[in-house]
């Protein structure tokens, strides 16, 4: 599918996220999302480490939250942008809300809608970054120019997962060290670990 | 004046911290705007440009300035949400005096009367006991204009040496040590230097969420291929990446820094050329580390004696490289010591005066390096002058159009000022930007030095915990209130433009100085038309010191996103970086090697206090809270303090996270929620420190100071940590799903 919209693409390198939630905080500032804010941050296990998750919307090629609305209220741009639902349609049932295979969808009993990021469309449609990728300390999320990103950053983006048998292209790119190792595998091992294993080398000193 | 005027509950419930949530006028108000104005930050040191949007002469929104090129539109949650401190129901609109029978234990009054039984009183004190028994507190969360005028105003207008700020809280480790090794007390280099570096060493600062925008410059240096070196007791969000993480026990940096010393001598991983053309003394610092073996650098610090050396060998054997470094170092009873030891490794390796390569402090506050500058230090006047020096002291008094003589010499530092008020020998004081309750070590100390003072008298926008002990206050401004400029962490000076016109009666901070000053019968020495004008006798003041701004001017300051002094003259660049071509700012153009042996921290661990803790910050709020505290979307991120602990530590306490620890120093003892976690170090606990009374990490910390910048030993006390009453459910929004979802499955 196309990865761009006015020809800048959306990326996220989980691992440079310090979870300072600037992204959530700026996300409800957004012209469209009049002070809800749609993204999601998440620690990944705080106990153990102090990784966390920020979760756009992956804007997938073939929206599971749209083919499960029973109320035909998800629409897709023609870029590709997947919006948040319709008011007059949605009837708030938040079946998108338990299919998205990313956890993405918010339901909001005020004003009784699904709302959803829709990557910042009032910005993004006129060419400016989504608010987001605009104040992201770490550039954990990017937006901008593919050449861009190849001449500054490293990395390869990957625009496949894969739940289970569902294979699903998305809009929206992850950063993985490798791209021939295929789609990410979300339910997949963790990845081999260095120092993290032992942070203060308890086992050596 | 002694005890509070009403019980604190009544404090809290009529001036807060009370939160607001959304923008005035609800979430469309900044659909269609007035004006977006273009400024910076009120915040931390990184001081990024915002567009901040007004209404109806109010802010209602922020949009980012993607042209400022420090941060090209980068912000914290705390620079997304900093626009909610306006319109604040907490604001002060009108001057208050203490009066214990109005609600709130304060009553609104007229700026003729607060002025005038301000000034009555400070005549009253200094007559009965001397110029010097009132002293002035002020804070580098202002312009360097309103510091300047807070240096002149106390020298001048009120006559006292006893002048300093909370920068001394902040960066004077850096500063002392820089002047002494380097010669000149400003970063090195400018922020773009950093992407430049093929090594990226942070010692001690927690940079992820204390100077959030500088991961950015980090990351593109990694983009190029650079290595990361971490030293921390915490696996900071940053320090998770790291190649080589260095968990080093609380007040072991300056045996680190000298065991990778050691290291790049052994191995010779050193720039001999560099070392003999551009620095002294070499010898010292060699003869002091002859011993610091990895392996006893590894029981020391208490961290693998194999990573030391790949951190040695990174820093060495890299071209280029930059180490940076914060309160972590700075914060200790060796704080300048410390940062000499990390100057020496940058010295022996030739990492200074070209691109990529500098040590570098991270200033935290918001003026923290300009404020310094201008002379609201108690040993320094304008221009980073030396107030003993007789030269810098006859430049001034031409300035001031003074004699000499009427400058008062060195007073007190900012915790010795809070000593000597509480040992009944300071009487009065008038403070700006700063709440020691919150932020001075030994809390109770605090508490009860501000309870002896015989007048109080704070400028705030806020009733701060300080505050509250006040006799009278003065409503100032806040940041986006008036104009002026500051200067970042880089050295770059920038333009903060005023976005709306102060609430109600406040006023701005400089005209009630100016007002004081008249009434004290010294109004000859403070006649400023405008704030511009305060910068153009400023920008005199400083000529011909270290740092020097004569050059500027407001309009090239704005044309050129800031200007990196010095600036000595009309036309000049400025100085993005400093000792370009090894050229050091001493007479002879040489930087010295300090000789650092190692010592230990003021208090260590033993068996009555055997768990080290040590404090910091979160990402959500700024310093003592004044302003973050009040700003409902920044608390629900992290709204309450919590003891960090290793699983180990918790396991033999009986502790799991949420149930409530009884944490104890010899200062005094508070009870908060555990949080259990494999990032921090065994032996050692964390508490933020942003929060006041009960939940204050201050109540713990010790009073114990640097010899020679004589900041406060913060970041190291001997604790006991004891299973508590009651659990609680521990808020972090950012724990909502996935582990609650794993273990109610």
């Amino acid at each position: 599918m196309n990865h761009l919209i006015q020809g800048k693409m959306f990326v996220i390198d989980q691992s440079r996220c310090i979870g300072c939630e600037a992204c959530v905080q700026s996300c409800e500032e957004c012209g469209t999302h009049r002070g809800q804010s749609l993204i999601h941050l998440e620690f990944v296990d705080r106990g153990a480490s102090t990784q966390t998750a920020p979760m756009v919307c992956m804007h997938c090629e073939d929206p599971t939250c749209a083919n499960v609305c029973p109320a035909d209220a998800i629409k897709q741009n023609e870029d590709g942008v997947v919006q948040s639902a319709l008011k007059p349609r949605c009837i708030g049932c938040s079946n998108c809300v338990n299919a998205c295979p990313f956890g993405v969808p918010k339901y909001f009993a005020l004003p009784d809608q699904m709302m959803k990021c829709d990557m910042c469309y009032d910005r993004t449609s006129v060419g400016l970054a989504p608010m987001c990728a605009s104040v992201c300390p770490s550039q954990a999320l990017w937006f901008g120019a593919p050449e861009e990103f190849a001449e500054t950053r490293r990395g390869d983006l990957i625009h496949e997962y894969r739940f289970g048998n569902q294979l699903v292209p998305t809009k929206v790119a992850t950063v993985v060290d490798d791209r021939t190792f295929g789609p990410i595998d979300v339910m997949g091992e963790p990845g081999g670990q260095r120092w993290q294993d032992d942070p203060f080398g308890l086992e050596e000193v | 004046m002694a005890e509070l005027p009403v019980t604190e509950e009544e404090l809290i419930a009529k001036y807060g911290p009370h939160l607001n949530e959304a923008p005035p006028g609800g979430w469309n108000a900044g659909l269609e705007i007035d004006r977006e104005v273009k400024t910076h930050c009120c915040f931390c040191g990184q001081q990024c440009g915002i567009k901040l949007k007004v209404k109806d002469e109010q802010v209602v929104g922020f949009e980012p300035w993607y042209e400022f090129p420090f941060n090209q539109g980068k912000l914290c949650p705390k620079g997304v949400k900093r626009y909610l401190q306006g319109a604040h129901p907490d604001r002060l609109l009108d001057p208050l005096e203490r009066d214990p029978s109005s609600e709130g234990g304060f009553r609104p009054t007229t700026w003729d009367a607060a002025l005038d039984r301000t000034v009555s009183e400070i005549k009253r004190i200094q007559g009965t006991y001397g110029k010097d028994a009132f002293a002035v507190l002020s804070g580098v969360s202002i312009t360097n204009e309103k510091s300047y005028l807070m240096g002149k105003f106390a020298r001048l207008g009120l006559q006292t040496a006893n002048l300093d700020y909370n920068g001394r809280l902040c960066m004077v480790s850096a500063g002392a040590a820089n002047k002494r090794a380097l010669g000149m007390d400003r970063a090195p280099n400018p922020w773009s230097d950093i992407p430049l570096a093929d090594v990226v060493f942070v010692a001690g600062s927690n940079v992820a969420e204390c100077s959030p925008i500088t991961t950015s410059y980090i990351w593109r240096a990694r983009d190029r291929g650079a290595k990361l070196i971490v030293a921390d007791p915490r696996v900071t969000p940053l320090a998770r990446t790291a190649d080589v993480f260095l968990g080093l026990k609380p007040g072991t940096d300056s045996a680190l820094m000298g065991t990778i010393l050691h290291i790049l001598i052994v191995n010779d991983w050193l720039d001999h050329d560099f070392i003999a053309n551009h620095t002294v003394d070499f010898e010292q610092a060699a003869e002091a580390v002859k011993n610091y073996t990895p392996e006893w650098g590894s029981q020391v610090c208490g961290v693998p004696k194999d990573r030391i050396i790949e951190a040695a060998r990174l820093w060495g054997t890299s071209a280029t490289g930059m180490l940076l470094h914060a309160r972590g170092i700075e914060h200790h009873s060796k704080g300048v010591e410390n940062v000499l030891s990390c100057i020496n490794l940058g010295l022996a390796t030739g990492k200074y005066g070209k691109p990529g390569s500098g040590v570098s402090t991270i200033t935290g506050q918001g003026n923290g390096q300009g404020g310094r500058e201008q002379g609201h230090k108690c040993d320094q006047l304008p221009g980073n002058r030396d107030i003993s020096n007789p030269e810098h002291r006859a430049y001034i008094a031409s300035v001031w159009g003074c004699d000499e003589s009427e400058i008062p010499h060195k007073g007190l530092s900012a915790q010795e000022i809070v000593n000597a008020i509480h040992d009944g020998e300071i009487k009065g004081l008038l403070s700006i930007c700063f709440n020691p309750l919150v932020s001075l070590p030994d809390t109770k100390h605090t508490a009860e030095a501000l309870a002896k003072l015989e007048f109080y008298v704070p400028i705030d926008f806020f009733l701060s915990e300080s505050a509250q002990y006040a006799d009278v206050v003065l409503a100032g401004t806040l940041q986006e209130e008036d104009e002026g400029t500051t200067t970042s962490v880089e050295g770059r000076c920038i333009k903060i433009n005023q976005a709306v016109r102060p609430p109600g009666n406040a006023r701005k901070d400089w005209e009630i100085i100016l007002d004081i000053a008249r009434r004290m019968g010294r109004g000859r020495y403070f006649e400023f038309e405008d704030t511009e004008d305060i910068f153009n006798e400023m920008k005199v003041a400083s000529h011909g010191g270290t740092a020097d701004y004569f050059g500027m001017t407001w309009d090239r300051i704005e044309d050129e996103f800031g200007i990196f002094w010095p600036c000595p003259e009309e036309g000049h660049p400025g100085t993005p970086r400093l000792y370009e071509g090894g050229q050091f700012a001493h007479p002879d153009g040489k930087a010295r090697f300090v000789g650092v042996p190692y010592r230990e921290a003021a208090e260590v661990v033993d068996d009555e206090y055997p768990i080290w803790l040590t404090t910091g910050r979160v990402v959500s709020q700024y310093l003592s809270g004044t302003q973050t505290r009040r700003i409902g979307p920044l608390v629900e991120q992290y709204p309450e303090p919590l003891c960090e602990m290793h699983p180990r530590l918790a396991e033999q306490l009986g502790v799991t996270s949420g149930d409530i620890v009884e944490v104890s120093s010899r200062r005094g003892s508070m009870s908060l929620p555990a949080r259990v976690v494999e990032s921090i170090r065994p032996d050692t606990v964390f508490i933020p420190y942003h929060w006041a009374g009960t939940k204050a990490a201050n109540q713990l910390t010790n009073r114990a100071l640097d010899p020679v910048s004589k900041i406060p030993e913060y970041k190291v006390s001997a604790v006991r940590v004891a299973k508590g009453e009651g659990h609680t459910k521990i808020y972090d929004r950012r724990v909502t799903t996935l582990q609650e979802k794993g273990q109610s499955s």
